[in-house]
C-alpha cells in the first residue's frame, strides 16, 4: 500500500522544483535563526542567496556530529522554545547526548515518514502493531508510534525487554506487525522456539526492523524464523529518527523521503560529491525542519544512491543498505573493519543467527582484533581437533577477506551481552 | 553397541566446572566416566552417564553447548598389555583413533575403554571379530 501517492509516486520534475523551493527556505531559515549555521556559512564565504539550483548545495559547509556537541543542549535550536514540543535525543559513544528538539508541525511531518514507512511495510489501519523499540530519548519507539498512530493501527507500545511477556502478548493479541531491532526480532525468534510455542499461535506477517546494521543473510533468517517479511527502515535522531528512508516490499534499497530529506553522498575523505552509484557516506539535508534543521549533515554511515524506477511505482531516490555506521566501524592496524562483515563470514559457514564480538586492544603500540563466537550446536564437534580447525577456518577467513588477522575464541552459549536495543558487537579497549 | 556419550564445551573460566557439577547433581545424573580435554581457551568435557539424553536436556537448558557421540566401550583385562590388544585390532583393521578413556567400576573386574574412532562401525566390526567383548550402557548401570 502506498500511503502518499503525489510525495512518493509523483514526477520526478516536479519534486526537484519543490525541492530547490524548500531548500532555498531551509538554508535561509537555519541562516536566519541559528547562529552556528550563520557562522559556518559566513566563514565559508556562502549565504542563502548563493543557493539558485539544487547543485548550489554544494557551495554549503558540512554539519558534523561534533557541531551538535558543542552547541549542547539548544544551540542548534532555530525556533523559540515555546515551539518545541519534544526533546528527543541519542548516547553518544563520547558519553555526551546528542539532543534534538521537534515543532507541532516537525512530529507531524515525522509521522507522515512512518506512516509511508509502515504504509510500505505492509500495514494497513487494521494491523495491531507491537513496538519493542525502546520508548525514551530514543527515536525508534516513539517514531514508530507516530506513524502507526497517525496511519490508523492498533499500537500495542511495549517497548523493548521483558521478552516472555512480549511473546505473550504477541500471541494472545493476534499481533500482525513487530517492530524492533534485528537482533531483538531473532531474540523474540529464540525465546518462541525455546518456549515450545508453535508458529501458527501466532499471526505475524511483517517486520519493520532497523536502527542498526543487519546483514541480508541475517535478515532471511528472521523472515524464515518468524514467518514474516523484514522491510528496513533508515533513519537517525539527528535528522528526525526512523523514516527517512523505507524499503518497500521488493527490498531493493531504501526510498527516501525526498520532499523533507535531500541526499547527496560523498567521499568521506575529500568531502567532494560522487557520481549517482557511488558507494561514499550519505549527507542529508532537511528541507521542511523548523526546530532543528540540518544542512548538509553527514551520517558517517556508507551507502551508494539510485534513481532507477522500483518495481513498487515508487519514484522516489532509494539508498543500498547501509554498510556499516563509523559508531561500529573499527581501525585495527589502519583496515576499516564492520562487524557485519564478521556476521557475513558466520553465516556463509552456515551459522544461523551468530552472536558475536569484536574487542580490539592495543599491546605493546601494536591493535589487536579478537572476535569472540558463541559457540553453537553446529560449530560444536567434540573433538579439540574440529574446534581448532574451525576456529583457524574462520580466522583464514578474516584475514583473505578483511585483510587484518584476528584472534578467534569460541567462548559458551549466552555469555556474550545481549541487548534489547541495538546489539553491542564491539568493544574497544584501546587507550589512544 | 555403542554408548550414546555426552560432551560439553566449557570455556576455561573459573567455576565452569563446578557449575556443571552442580546441575548434575542436582538432576540426580549418575557419571559413569568422566574425561576432560584441555586447551588454552577451551575444555571439552566427556562423560558416561545414567541418562544421556536427559542429562543433554538439563545441561543446554541451564546453558551449555552439549553434543551426544557415539564411542566404543571395550572391555579389557586390568593388567599389561590390556590396551596393547585392542589397539592393535584396530590398527590392521585402519581404524584411527580420535581419543580415548577408561576407567575401572571395581578394583575386581576388568577395565573398560572407551573410544571414539574414525569409523564406529568398522571398529564394532574387527572388535567383535578379534573376540573383544564390547559393552553397553545398561550393562554399565549394573556394574
Amino acid at each position: 500500500m502506498i500511503w502518499n501517492e503525489q510525495a512518493e509516486c509523483g514526477s520526478v520534475r516536479d519534486r526537484r522544483a519543490m525541492q530547490l523551493e524548500r531548500l532555498q527556505w531551509s538554508v535561509r531559515h537555519a541562516y536566519e535563526h541559528c547562529a552556528p549555521y550563520r557562522a559556518k556559512m559566513i566563514a565559508a564565504g556562502v549565504s542563502p542567496d548563493d543557493v539558485r539550483t539544487l547543485k548550489d548545495i554544494e557551495k554549503l559547509p558540512f554539519t558534523t556530529k561534533q557541531d551538535l556537541r558543542d552547541n549542547y543542549p539548544y544551540g542548534m535550536f532555530a525556533v523559540d522554545m515555546e515551539k518545541v514540543v519534544r526533546i528527543q535525543g541519542t548516547s553518544g559513544t563520547t558519553g555526551k547526548l546528542t539532543l534534538v528538539g521537534y515543532t507541532e508541525r516537525d512530529l507531524d511531518n515525522w509521522a507522515e515518514c512512518m506512516a509511508r514507512t509502515s504504509a510500505s511495510a505492509g500495514l494497513t489501519p487494521k494491523s495491531i502493531v507491537q513496538i519493542s523499540y525502546g520508548y525514551g530519548l530514543f527515536t525508534g519507539g516513539l517514531g514508530m508510534h507516530g506513524g502507526a498512530e497517525k496511519m490508523g493501527c492498533t499500537v500495542i507500545p511495549i517497548s523493548a525487554g521483558n521478552t516472555e511477556r512480549q511473546i505473550m502478548l504477541m500471541r494472545d493479541l493476534g499481533v500482525e506487525a513487530l517492530a524492533c531491532t534485528p537482533s531483538y526480532a531473532m531474540h523474540l525468534a529464540e525465546m518462541i522456539e525455546k518456549m515450545g510455542l508453535d508458529r501458527s499461535e501466532f499471526r505475524l506477517k511483517y517486520g519493520v526492523l532497523g536502527a542498526e546494521p543487519c546483514s541480508e543473510a541475517f535478515r532471511r533468517e528472521i523472515e524464515r524464523r518468524l514467518g514474516i517479511c523484514v522491510t528496513d527502515i533508515y533513519g537517525l535522531c539527528e535528522l528526525t529518527g526512523p523514516g527517512v528512508a523505507y524499503e518497500c516490499a521488493e527490498q531493493q534499497g531504501m526510498h527516501i523521503n525526498e520532499d523533507l530529506f535531500y541526499p547527496e553522498i560523498i567521499d568521506p575523505e575529500t568531502g567532494r560529491v560522487l557520481p549517482e552509484g557511488e558507494t561514499g557516506e550519505i549527507v542529508f539535508t532537511s528541507l521542511q525542519k523548523e526546530a532543528f534543521p540540518v544542512i548538509r549533515y553527514r551520517t558517517r554511515d556508507l551507502t551508494s544512491l539510485t534513481s532507477e524506477p522500483c518495481a513498487c511505482g515508487r519514484t522516489t531516490r532509494r539508498m543500498s543498505k547501509v554498510l556499516g555506521r563509523s559508531d561500529d566501524m573499527i581501525i585495527v592496524r589502519g583496515v576499516n573493519v564492520f562487524p557485519t562483515q564478521i556476521e557475513t563470514i558466520l553465516m556463509e559457514m552456515g551459522e544461523i543467527a551468530p552472536v558475536y564480538m569484536l574487542v580490539v586492544d592495543r599491546k605493546s603500540n601494536m591493535d589487536t582484533l579478537e572476535v569472540q563466537i558463541e559457540v553453537s550446536q553446529k560449530l560444536f564437534g567434540d573433538t579439540v581437533k574440529h574446534i581448532e580447525e574451525l576456529v583457524n577456518h574462520i580466522g583464514e577467513r578474516i584475514r583473505t577477506r578483511l585483510g587484518v588477522s584476528a584472534t578467534v575464541t569460541l567462548v559458551e552459549p549466552g555469555s556474550l551481552p545481549r541487548s534489547e536495543g541495538k546489539a553491542k558487537r564491539v568493544t574497544d579497549r584501546r587507550k589512544i | 553397541m555403542f554408548i550414546k556419550q555426552l560432551s560439553v564445551f566449557l570455556e576455561n573460566k573459573k567455576g565452569r566446572l563446578a557449575s556443571l557439577a552442580s546441575v548434575m547433581a542436582r538432576n540426580g545424573i549418575d557419571l559413569y566416566a568422566l574425561s576432560i580435554a584441555d586447551t588454552t581457551n577451551f575444555g571439552i568435557l566427556r562423560a558416561l552417564t545414567n541418562d544421556t539424553d536427559k542429562a543433554a536436556r538439563i545441561l543446554r537448558e541451564e546453558g551449555f553447548m552439549v553434543n551426544t557421540t557415539e564411542v566404543i566401550a571395550a572391555e579389557v583385562d586390568d593388567r599389561p598389555g590390556g590396551l596393547a590388544k585392542v589397539l592393535d585390532v584396530l590398527d590392521a583393521g585402519g581404524i584411527g583413533v580420535e581419543y580415548l578413556y577408561s576407567f575401572v567400576r571395581n578394583p575386581s573386574d576388568s577395565a573398560l575403554i572407551l573410544f571414539r574412532v574414525s569409523d564406529t562401525e568398522a571398529a564394532f566390526k574387527a572388535l567383535t571379530e578379534a573376540g573383544v567383548r564390547l559393552i553397553g550402557l545398561d550393562e554399565l548401570s549394573k556394574k
